[in-house]
């Protein structure tokens, strides 16, 4: 039986990805380290503030992980949840584990702690480059009901890898952001195809956003996960200079496009339609000299 | 605060601070130093363009001048909002900047930052809150969402998050509110050469915002948090 990470919940999403047994939780339950922001606002709290971290293994090899429960508040960051998630870099940049795990789910910045939101937010990039710094791997997994957006979506893109399902969204602004500020004829959040070939996972991966793109499985996710920490990371300078090059040929080929497919179609997609119905295995092999990448 | 005047009441010694669109760029000189400037003015939205701009000019000055100190001069009312931008990934595009300045400072180039107009949520994210030094003035607006949309998206009315913002510092918009929670180490008053010099010999690259927080009182939680995770059997 597969279980689908989609449907998911953290806790199951870890269970599912680590050797059994092996996760150990930080700040567990009779911690109680909830928001004191949400009581002033009378706003329920969450016992865990939507965000489970610890240590485990994988394949053998020592992790550390965080993973965002969408389910509370649609995974979005306040101030205790945030400050979880650096304890978790920070404990990474002193114990060198094998990598570190963020399993991203998330709206971004929690509006009702707007400010330290935003500075969490700060501190969760600085953290993940300061992991990455120091020789540990940040992998970041997406592939839940809210994708990743905000603040986070930045941070995700600071990390070592970005694994993704078809189904996993990543991007900046959420749609319902754009179609508030600009209006539905800027963009329709409710034209679910749209959303998709604009920050789902397929367009990723042909963009190069993503490194990897995996069914929507716990187990296709670990198969990505074990691969990714074999093939650890390049925090270089050159490798910088090779990500700019990358995103600068990326405006320039793809900047008049109006659509996912015209970028698709660009990057030698025939038929773009026919992407999206393709399975994952047919899509990978289809995608070799046919991505940004 | 006109960037105009900015530039001139920080580099008294000179400078060459020119502007490409809303982009900024350029030198300026303040007392022995001479500082890389890159910014943004007219309260700009940071698009994919933008963005890389700033991070070609971050990557230029790694280049051709090593250990340069590095001011951004945040002007910006936030990232984008466009679907063409969010379909060319513009996360990516802030985080390839973000991450330049990591670089940079990795390689010994202090950064300082100056919020000298507005800064808002994700435009801000990749610069300005990645200095050493983070800085405003004091008029300066800092915000992640104003109070109306706020109130729409969380469902909580306006009046009662204007009561609230009174009081806590944490959903109330303004520069002196993340002074406060750490955000901002502080703000720029009176001669700006003479804080930027006393910002460039405070630098230092450890990330020390919640610490601040903690000890300005408006944010005390982050801090403790942290070290019991650090602290966890």
């Amino acid at each position: 039986m597969i279980h689908s990470y989609y449907e998911s919940s953290a806790r199951a999403r870890i269970a599912g990805l680590l050797d059994a047994d092996s996760f150990h939780e930080w700040l567990f339950a009779e911690d109680r380290v909830t928001s004191p922001h949400l009581a002033i606002l009378e706003q329920p709290a969450a016992f865990d503030d939507g965000v489970i971290i610890g240590q485990g293994s994988i394949a053998e090899k020592q992790i550390f992980i965080a993973a965002q429960e969408g389910g509370f508040m649609g995974g979005a960051v306040g101030e205790v949840h945030g400050a979880k998630i650096v304890g978790v870099l920070e404990r990474a940049v002193r114990d060198h584990p094998a990598a570190v795990l963020l399993l991203l789910e998330t709206g971004g910045v929690r509006l009702q702690e707007a400010n330290a939101g935003l500075i969490a937010v700060s501190e969760v990039m600085r953290a993940i480059l300061s992991a990455r710094a120091a020789g540990v791997p940040v992998i970041v997994a997406i592939g839940g009901q809210y994708g990743c957006f905000g603040g986070m979506g930045i941070a995700a893109r600071c990390a070592s890898t970005i694994i993704m399902s078809e189904e996993g969204r990543l991007g900046l602004s959420g749609p319902e952001v754009i179609e508030t500020a600009r209006g539905v004829e800027e963009y329709d959040s409710r034209d679910r195809a749209l959303v998709w070939r604009t920050v789902g996972g397929k367009h990723r991966y042909l963009l190069g956003e993503c490194d990897m793109i995996v069914p929507d499985g716990i187990a296709a996710f670990q198969h990505a996960i074990t691969a990714s920490i074999e093939k650890g990371d390049d925090w270089s300078l050159a490798a910088l200079e090779q990500e700019h090059q990358l995103l600068a040929d990326r405006v320039k080929r793809f900047g008049a496009c109006k659509d996912g497919r015209d970028i698709w179609r660009e990057l030698g997609w025939a038929d773009p339609d026919a992407l999206a119905m393709m399975d994952n295995d047919e899509f990978v092999a289809a995608a070799q000299g046919h991505r940004a990448k | 605060m006109e960037w105009k005047k900015v530039v001139e009441q920080m580099f008294p010694a000179g400078h060459e601070v020119r502007q490409e669109g809303d982009l900024l760029l350029g030198q300026g000189r303040c007392g022995k130093h001479t500082f890389a400037v890159i910014g943004t003015t007219n309260h700009t939205e940071v698009g994919a363009e933008l963005a890389l701009a700033m991070a070609a000019a971050v990557l230029a000055v790694i280049h051709d001048h090593p250990a340069r100190p590095i001011v951004f001069l945040v002007d910006t009312s936030g990232q984008r909002l466009r679907h063409r931008d969010e379909m060319l990934g513009l996360n990516g595009y802030m985080a390839h900047l973000a991450k330049c300045v990591e670089m940079a400072r990795r390689r010994g180039h202090a950064i300082i930052s100056l919020v000298y107009e507005q800064a808002l949520s994700g435009g801000f994210l990749a610069n300005g809150m990645m200095a050493d030094v983070c800085a405003a003035l004091p008029q300066a607006e800092i915000r992640v969402m104003g109070l109306a949309a706020m109130a729409r998206v969380t469902r909580i009315s306006e009046e009662r998050l204007a009561e609230l913002s009174i009081s806590s510092p944490v959903f109330a918009p303004g520069a002196h509110n993340y002074l406060l929670m750490g955000g901002l180490d502080a703000l720029w008053e009176g001669d700006l050469s003479a804080c930027l010099t006393d910002a460039l010999e405070h630098v230092d690259a450890t990330d020390h915002r919640r610490v601040r927080g903690l000890e300005r009182g408006g944010r005390m939680f982050a801090d403790p948090v942290t070290q019991r995770v650090l602290a966890s059997a």
